[in-house]
């Protein structure tokens, strides 16, 4: 049995599979298949400073190998949050990243604020949601405006503040470059594809919103290639997804240059993926004689 | 909540009409803790997403769960061609299903595809419950013999009047309400007839529960995709709940048609 667990941003994980964020809930609703205990953390679902209802139905529609998504967002709210459903994954013994969202920078600080005091490992800033119009994207899609929010929320916690990236831009790495240098202790990357089906029948989008996000295995080669530029163009640890279905897939993205690896939409074709994932890598890496996941990371021999 | 997940064989498989196809599957653990309108999401091989599927009926003593499901899509269309003996990964059982009241009197209502998700719910009030069952034509009439062989009442509608009575469930619904004084009226089926039910219901203040179907993710409650518009009470706001957990099993005066 290799040595699994994986460090980011001064986090030790006990191994490297993380459900992404808004494909496992607030953790409960998988606890009758394996203990939460397995995996390496959690990434719950966005929580914005109000509840927020999301946008209307259908939000879902399938792809080759894959789905979009228009939720909206639909969560709680941070004290609820708090209040709900941090004392059960608290009780967990697994790595908790709060992931949150916001329409301004000042939202976003408050919501820092009340995570301060409480249990969560980590903060993951999302900026990048392509499903509200505030939510986030708009902040994640230029230079400036990425590194003036991360400055901001940088100054509102004393946690590992780790930001989440946006593949709809035209240089991940510029944007990436700006959250490091605003104080990001760490990069996720990456969020949904912005896409679209439509059904030829009615002429109408699938998606009530329109448009939605990518994400399984369709996205996973792009995700890949995102996270080996950003990898090499900064100095901060990223934890990469987008498309990771198999233990296989994890150790590729690890290679890639991520720390750490999240699964989402994976989970919705096998509940069991995270899991079965880390099982996977297991059996990799003691195939191939390593004695520590962490002896892959970075290790992709480009040509 | 309790639900599993695992590869389970299909003992029996049967076309009950065009399009639509019966099979009876092994799964003692969904059967053992299945109660009636909930579901189960299954996979088909080759699609990313999972189907759900109501529980046509759980028999926890001999292990097995019946699912009838239409060819509407390409998912289904591919789930029609597994055959007995094959395996089906299925997941369950999910959500919530009808009120299960000993001694209560029931009425239920079913149109078309929506006819089977109320089958085991007629296995429990037996002879209490009597059933209205709407479908396009006599071609298309599906389970009306196992609803009186649980012994319910059965009456068959069809649009064309090819079978039973010609009309829309609803018609028969007005009349048998107002003799039979049900304490419940479940339904499920397309959401203009669901409404017209609610509107029934509430009319002559019986308590009304229906199914209602949503395009979904996780199935659990994790993803929030399938969202439905509901309202608690006159006085609170509208909100989205979620039809895998919440559901799919809703009291109709919650539901915003
Ligand atoms: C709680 C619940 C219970 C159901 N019970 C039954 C049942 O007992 N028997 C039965 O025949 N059908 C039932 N359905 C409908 C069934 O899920 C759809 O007909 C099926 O998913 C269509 O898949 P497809 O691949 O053939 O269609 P496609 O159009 O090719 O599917 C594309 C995507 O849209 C989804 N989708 C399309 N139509 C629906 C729909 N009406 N509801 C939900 N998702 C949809 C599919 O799941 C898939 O993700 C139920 C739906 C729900 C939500
Ligand atoms: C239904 C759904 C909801 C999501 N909600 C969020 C969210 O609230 N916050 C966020 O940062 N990312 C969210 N994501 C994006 C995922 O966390 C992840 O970045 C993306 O899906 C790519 O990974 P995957 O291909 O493994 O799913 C969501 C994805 C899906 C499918």
């Amino acid at each position: 049995m290799a040595d699994l667990s994986v460090t980011v941003a001064g986090v030790t994980f006990k191994n490297p599979i993380i459900p992404a964020s808004g494909t496992f809930g607030f953790g409960r609703e998988y606890e009758d298949l394996y203990p939460l205990s397995l995996l390496g953390g959690i990434s719950t679902k966005g929580t914005t400073l109000d509840p927020k209802d999301g946008n209307p139905p259908p939000r879902i529609a399938e792809t080759p190998a894959g789905m979009l998504n228009s939720v909206g967002l639909q969560n709680p709210g941070i004290d609820a949050f708090i209040r709900d459903a941090l004392p059960y994954l608290q009780e967990q013994d697994t790595v908790i990243i709060a992931n949150v969202a916001g329409s301004t920078v000042e939202d976003c600080v408050e919501i820092a604020r009340r995570l301060e005091n409480t249990k969560v490992h980590m903060l993951e800033l999302n900026i990048s949601c392509p499903n509200v119009k505030e939510g986030g994207v708009a902040f994640g899609t230029s230079c400036e405006s990425a590194g003036a929010i991360t400055a901001a929320v940088r100054k509102a916690t004393t946690k590992p503040l780790m930001v989440k990236l946006s593949p709809n831009v035209t240089s991940i790495t510029d944007i990436a470059k700006s959250v490091e240098a605003a104080g990001a202790d760490a990069v996720s990357l990456i969020n949904t594809l912005l896409g679209m089906r439509i059904d030829i029948e009615s002429k109408r989008p699938i998606l009530k919103n329109n448009v939605g996000g990518l994400s399984g295995p369709a996205v996973f080669p792009v995700a890949v290639r995102m996270v080996w530029q950003v990898a090499n163009a900064v100095s901060i640890p990223v934890v990469g997804m987008g498309g990771v279905a198999s233990g296989k897939d994890a150790i590729e993205m690890m290679m890639a240059g991520a720390q750490a690896v999240q699964v989402g939409a994976a989970i919705f074709h096998d509940p069991f993926a995270p899991v079965r994932i880390i099982r996977e890598m297991n059996e990799w890496l003691d195939a191939h004689a390593y004695s520590s996941v962490s002896q892959i990371i970075g290790r992709v021999e480009p040509w | 909540m309790s639900y599993f997940q695992g590869n389970d064989v299909i003992l029996h498989k049967e076309n009950l009409a065009k399009n639509i196809y019966r099979l009876v599957i092994a799964a003692p653990d969904i059967a053992a803790f299945a109660k009636a309108g909930q579901f189960v999401h299954v996979t088909v091989p080759g699609y990313f997403l999972r189907r759900p599927i109501s529980l046509c009926e759980a028999d926890s003593s001999r292990g097995t769960i019946t699912l009838v499901y239409e060819i509407r899509g390409e998912g289904t269309k591919a789930l029609a061609r597994l055959n007995e003996g094959e395996t089906l990964d299925v997941m369950g059982p999910l959500g919530h299903g009808f009120t299960l009241d000993p001694g209560k009197k029931v009425i239920v209502v079913g149109g078309g595809i929506g006819v089977p998700p109320l089958l085991q719910a007629v296995k429990f009030y037996g002879a209490n419950a009597k059933a209205i069952l709407g479908f396009r034509d006599a071609s298309a009439v599906i389970l009306e013999e196992d609803f009186r062989r649980y012994g319910a009442e059965t009456i068959v509608c069809t649009d064309n009047g090819t079978r039973g009575q010609k009309g829309f469930v609803t018609d028969a619904l007005a009349g048998m309400v107002t003799k039979e004084k049900p304490d419940y009226l479940f339904a499920c089926g397309p959401k203009v007839m669901l409404e017209k039910v609610a509107k029934i219901a509430a009319d002559q203040k019986i308590e009304c529960e229906v199914s209602l179907e949503e395009r979904m993710g996780c199935g659990v409650g994790a993803c929030l995709v399938c969202a439905c518009r509901l309202k608690r009470t006159e006085e609170e706001k509208e909100y989205y709940g979620h039809v895998c957990k919440d559901g799919p099993v809703f009291p109709a005066k919650e539901v915003v048609f």
